[in-house]
């Protein structure tokens, strides 16, 4: 059975469309990314998922089972980890995690074991006496998590886990998710970070409410249809300036230290010239990110 | 003519028994933008709370635009520009009523915040929405505003703190050439991110961790000097070494401890 399946959903809020026309089945034992900057739609559609706001339009069914009339049975089945995941502060690691095996109400020989996995997982047990309170960011949020895969869900929802955390604890919950998967857990999750596209299966980029792409990061990537050049330059504002305002360019964007340009078709060596006149110091032919795609489906002013 | 705007010397904030900041020591000069880079909970934000004149610390002095952050924050707080986290704009209010707001705090005369506003509204593109609520515009409007509301007072120093979080790509982007145009006008700026290709566009940047600077340079000389390309793989190298050094659950203090 498909963990995930949603047929035209929408969601509105006095005037403000959260999402609309949202189609999405999210296929057994697969990571699915939710992908898309704030205000994108992400959190409510995830809402909505985890039964926490009835959608107004469509239907959503989650191992099944209808959003409207049996959520009780969803949740129970569905691990949810919010944005903001209440851990007590004042309890030990151990005492958390004994605290939500009796919300989910799972047995003392099972959950012996089973909290001994998730230490597995989360490399948690050398600090299993210290306050939450007391962990690092990286760790609450591997706390959050474990507390959450107690019950075994067949379906894991996660809501922007990664948001405001260094990239060493995201590579690392990046790591942990992959080994969930593994057991043979669903995963949906979202991020508004573009370069974490590559974790997922399968994605779809979020964008005022509605999906503007879906596939793998590679089919998603392969939408991109135009040469793409990676540029090299002095003072690469200006130059983006500049080369913007030339004919044949499709989309110029600053990543760090070098700008992107994308080219209606293959430049010519005319055209290389007059870059080259402009000041470009070196370039090379690349494969789009997922920023990349992103920035050209969202970006409206050339389509 | 000095150039130093902000000067800090063993700044150090301590929470009870958590140091939050420790020792540090930074001199910027007019026109740098400067970056503060670091996982949650290395000391970004106290740190930029304590320049602000918002938070006093613990030990070491610092002055900003010549003024003491501790005996003089009210000259401070006129000299700076702060765009929180949390964009702190009122929601009720038009996108208007929170620049007049804001310029009345900071008293800011009104036939010059007349002008101010529509100028900054004007850079910003924020015209089309004057009339709007705060509430009902995009998340990347917001961010603009809230940049907007800081500068009615024309400081010499910018104080962000995380302002492009969860802004679109693009948003992100354009927020940075406002930026560029700040520094262009002899302004200086700070800034915290967790996008490490923003901290290519810094002139500094600062990596934070556990309350102390353990790196800091322009993006090309940490490059150099670490023989990696990209400042993201840097930033990992540098924090995976601090981890290690104080992973040892000892340092945590025990429960009922």
């Amino acid at each position: 059975m498909e963990p995930i399946v949603i047929l035209r959903a929408g969601k509105t809020f006095g005037d403000t469309i959260a999402f609309h026309d949202i189609d999405l089945t999210v296929r057994d034992g697969e990571m699915f990314g939710l992908v898309g900057p704030d205000g994108a739609g992400k959190t409510s559609l995830i809402r909505s998922i985890c039964t926490v706001i009835p959608i107004d339009e469509g239907e959503i069914r989650v191992e099944g089972l209808d959003t409207h009339s049996q959520y009780r049975e969803i949740r129970s089945r569905i691990g949810y980890m919010p944005q903001r995941f209440s851990l007590y502060q004042d309890l030990t690691v151990a005492q958390n995690l004994r605290f939500y095996a009796d919300l989910f109400g799972i047995g003392t020989s099972d959950r012996k074991k089973r909290i001994a996995e998730l230490y597995g997982f989360s490399k948690l047990e050398p600090f299993k006496n210290h306050l939450a309170g007391n962990l690092s960011g990286g760790m609450k949020q591997k706390l959050a998590l474990s507390c959450n895969l107690l019950h075994r869900p067949k379906v894991l929802v996660l809501d922007e886990p990664t948001f405001g955390v260094d990239p060493v604890s995201r590579e690392e919950l990046w790591k942990i998710l992959r080994e969930i998967r593994k057991e043979g857990t669903s995963i949906l999750v979202s991020t508004a970070y573009m370069d974490e596209a590559e974790q997922f299966d399968r994605l779809a980029f979020m964008h005022e409410g509605s999906f503007v792409a879906m596939g793998t990061p590679a089919e998603v990537k392969s939408t991109f249809r135009y040469p793409l050049y990676r540029i090299q330059g002095e003072n690469l504002r200006r130059l983006r300036d500049e080369i913007e305002a030339m004919p044949g360019v499709v989309e110029i964007q600053l990543f760090g230290d070098v700008l992107h340009v994308a080219f209606e078709r293959e430049p010519e060596d005319k055209l290389w010239k007059r870059l080259a006149e402009l000041g470009i110091s070196d370039r090379e032919r690349i494969k789009p990110t997922i920023e990349d795609v992103f920035l050209l489906v969202t970006g409206g002013r050339h389509e | 003519m000095n150039d130093t705007t902000v000067l800090a010397k063993d700044l150090t904030r301590r929470f009870g028994g958590f140091t939050a900041v420790d020792k540090v020591s930074i001199e910027v000069k007019r026109g740098e933008v400067f970056g503060f880079l670091g996982a949650n909970g290395a000391g970004k934000t106290t740190m930029i709370r304590m320049l602000c004149g918002l938070l006093s610390p613990t030990e070491g002095i610092a002055t900003v635009a010549g003024y003491d952050i501790r005996s003089q924050s009210e000259q401070v707080k006129r000299n700076i520009g702060y765009m929180s986290q949390k964009f702190s704009l009122y929601n009720d209010l038009t996108v208007k009523e929170n620049m007049q707001f804001y310029g009345g705090i900071y008293n800011v005369r009104p036939s010059i915040l007349k002008d101010r506003m529509d100028s900054w509204m004007e850079r910003l593109g924020l015209v089309s929405y004057r009339r709007k609520s705060t509430r009902a515009i995009p998340v990347g409007i917001k961010q603009r505003l809230a940049l907007g509301c800081s500068l009615l007072h024309d400081p010499p120093i910018i104080f962000l703190d995380e302002p492009t979080s969860g802004v679109d790509p693009r948003a992100r982007r354009e927020f940075w050439d406002v930026i560029y145009a700040l520094l262009e006008e002899d302004k200086t700026v700070f800034v915290t991110t967790h996008y490490m290709d923003e901290a290519e566009y810094c002139s500094r940047v600062s990596v934070m961790q556990a309350g102390k600077i353990i790196a800091m340079d322009s993006p090309q000389r940490l490059k150099d000097r670490y023989g990696m390309s990209h400042i993201q793989d840097i930033f990992i190298h540098l924090l995976k070494n601090g981890e290690e050094k104080r992973a040892t659950p000892l340092n945590l203090p025990l429960s009922g401890g």
